[in-house]
């Protein structure tokens, strides 16, 4: 049975519809990211899981449960990172660890996730005094505390420094293994694409696509690289037997499958033109690049 | 129950450690104590004002934590997404509540225990038959409570704080806490038909004479104590 369960989701307040139709799943020890622009229905989408609000139709499940009706049996089994504050100005991490620590029957040590999440240093500064990276490190200690089966963490990597990310990255891996269901926001789609095992990715309160990171983009895998300064596609094209396409300013794809032959005949032809390679690379559609591409579309049409 | 007792200490610790409350439910409430009563200025028809002031200045600690306290620190925690995070924990809505109410209470009784010391100290000698007190004071607890909490749930958390301080300095002028009632003039009529004005009236007669207070003040305090708390819970918004 899938940990998260949505059906056909549609969220509306009054005329403006947040959510509209959304499906998707996610199973004990997965984590699965939901991607959009501002505003596409994420935090909605998230705050209907965690049973702030109500479905206009459609269904979510959490755990079997219906996440409003449920919610007194669910919130024990439930980590909860919000999209910023949450948590007393005036608490120091130690304070607030130990005090949500309270809330649990079976509560994992305040000081051990101190540890994990690199906020021994600042165990005892308020809250209003961390930065952002750590606030954000100190809510997702406090939504790990309970020991949940279900986590919805909306942006747990916002301002956090890149040590903090992997201390982050760390734990979030750690909670995969023990089972716990990840449903997680981020614009850092670098940092999804290291954590999650599925993406879903809305616009307009609809899902645009889903599927895991690599492959969320459909293609193939075909040779990119990137030369700064002009380039002639078509000699080049011509040169290789296959199309060359600019994808971005400076970044190019081969409509060819890859193969080291073809990789030499790249390289060659870009030496006799006197071509420097700034970056070359066989795979399949970066995930920012299809996120790009799939909002950009949404927008025009 | 560890958790209700945790949320508790944890409430009473942060109520005890802000200094603007401390300022507002013990500083100020002591200030007035001490200077009107050894400067006679006040017409409190006594020439030994302590007497007439004591029992006010017990009604405004109330005030002072009930609506001012609670209030302000309550809609900083629905602004700062506290109150939204704390109901996504096995804690609840209703606990919360509950470890405020107590919180509330358990800083009251240091309160009265600290006002009353000075007050005594400058020479007040309260009926020993003051249980009556006690019964005004819970019941304006929940008045003063309900009011801050209505106020809490429903505006943004700046203007919450400044409407509840200057509430505070209203119902102080004409609560009958350092001006007595019958010297309010026009001011009266209204002033008795809002919950400060009917604690004082209350607390007067039971703390100086051991005596019954008049009915319109237990009308007056009973109605604000069913009113408020309805307010508010119907009005709430937990985010």
């Amino acid at each position: 049975m899938p940990a998260i369960e949505v059906q056909d989701l549609r969220v509306a307040f009054g005329d403006r519809v947040a959510v509209d139709g959304v499906s998707f799943d996610v199973q004990p020890g997965e984590v699965v990211a939901l991607l959009g622009p501002n505003g596409a229905g994420k935090t909605t989408t998230v705050e209907t899981l965690e049973g702030y609000r109500s479905p206009t139709s459609g269904s979510v499940r959490v755990l079997g449960l219906d996440p409003v009706r449920g919610h007194g049996r669910l919130v024990k089994d439930l980590g909860v990172v919000l999209q910023r504050g949450g948590v007393y100005p005036v608490m120091s991490p130690a304070r607030v660890l130990r005090l949500f620590a309270s809330y649990y029957e079976r509560p994992r040590s305040p000081d051990e996730l101190l540890g994990l999440l690199a906020l021994e240093d600042v165990a005892s500064t308020p809250f209003k005094r961390l930065s952002g990276g750590e606030q954000q490190r100190l809510a997702l200690a406090l939504a790990l505390v309970g020991r949940p089966r279900v986590c919805f963490l909306d942006e747990p990597t916002a301002g956090v420094d890149p040590a903090g990310r992997i201390a982050v990255r760390d734990v979030i891996d750690a909670c995969r293994h023990d089972g716990v269901a990840i449903l997680l926001t981020s614009h850092e789609l670098d940092e999804v694409e290291r954590l999650a095992e599925r993406v879903v990715i809305i616009d307009h309160g609809k899902v645009l696509a889903a599927g895991p990171p690599d492959e969320v983009g459909g293609g193939e895998e075909e040779i990119r690289f990137r030369v700064d300064g002009p380039l002639d596609t078509a000699a080049l094209g011509a040169a290789l037997n296959a199309a060359v396409a600019e994808e971005a300013p400076s970044s190019y794809r081969v409509g060819a499958p890859p193969s080291p032959g073809l990789v030499a005949e790249l390289t060659a032809w870009l030496a006799t033109h006197d071509l420097v390679l700034a970056d070359l690379r066989i795979g399949r559609e970066r995930l920012e690049d299809v996120f790009l591409r799939l909002v950009k579309t949404e927008a025009d049409s | 129950m560890t958790m209700l007792r945790a949320q508790v200490a944890a409430e009473v610790r942060m109520t005890l450690e802000r200094g603007e409350t401390l300022l507002v439910t013990i500083g100020i409430p002591a200030f007035l104590l001490v200077f009107f009563s050894l400067v006679k200025v006040l017409p409190t028809g006594t020439s030994h004002p302590v007497d007439f002031l004591a029992p006010g200045v017990l009604g405004l600690a109330v005030m002072s934590t009930a609506l001012v306290s609670l209030g302000i620190a309550t809609g900083f925690e629905r602004s700062f997404g506290v109150l939204k995070r704390l109901g996504a924990t096995p804690l609840g809505r209703p606990r919360l509540l509950a470890a405020k109410i107590v919180a509330v209470l358990a800083v009251e009784i240091v309160q009265v225990l600290v006002l009353a010391a000075i007050a005594v100290g400058l020479g007040w000698r309260p009926h020993p038959a003051a249980g009556l007190a006690v019964v005004a004071e819970l019941l304006a607890t929940i008045a003063f409570a309900g009011l801050g909490l209505a106020m809490a749930g429903s505006l943004r958390a700046e203007i919450n704080l400044a409407l509840a301080n200057a509430l505070y300095i209203v119902l102080l002028l004409i609560g009958g806490i350092v001006f007595p009632l019958a010297k309010l003039g026009g001011f009266a009529a209204f002033a008795r038909v809002l919950p400060a004005a009917a604690l004082s009236d209350a607390l007067h007669p039971t703390l100086g004479q051991g005596a019954a207070p008049g009915a319109e003040a237990w009308i007056v305090l009973a109605i604000w104590a069913v009113v408020t708390p309805l307010v508010a819970a119907l009005t709430f918004r937990w985010e």
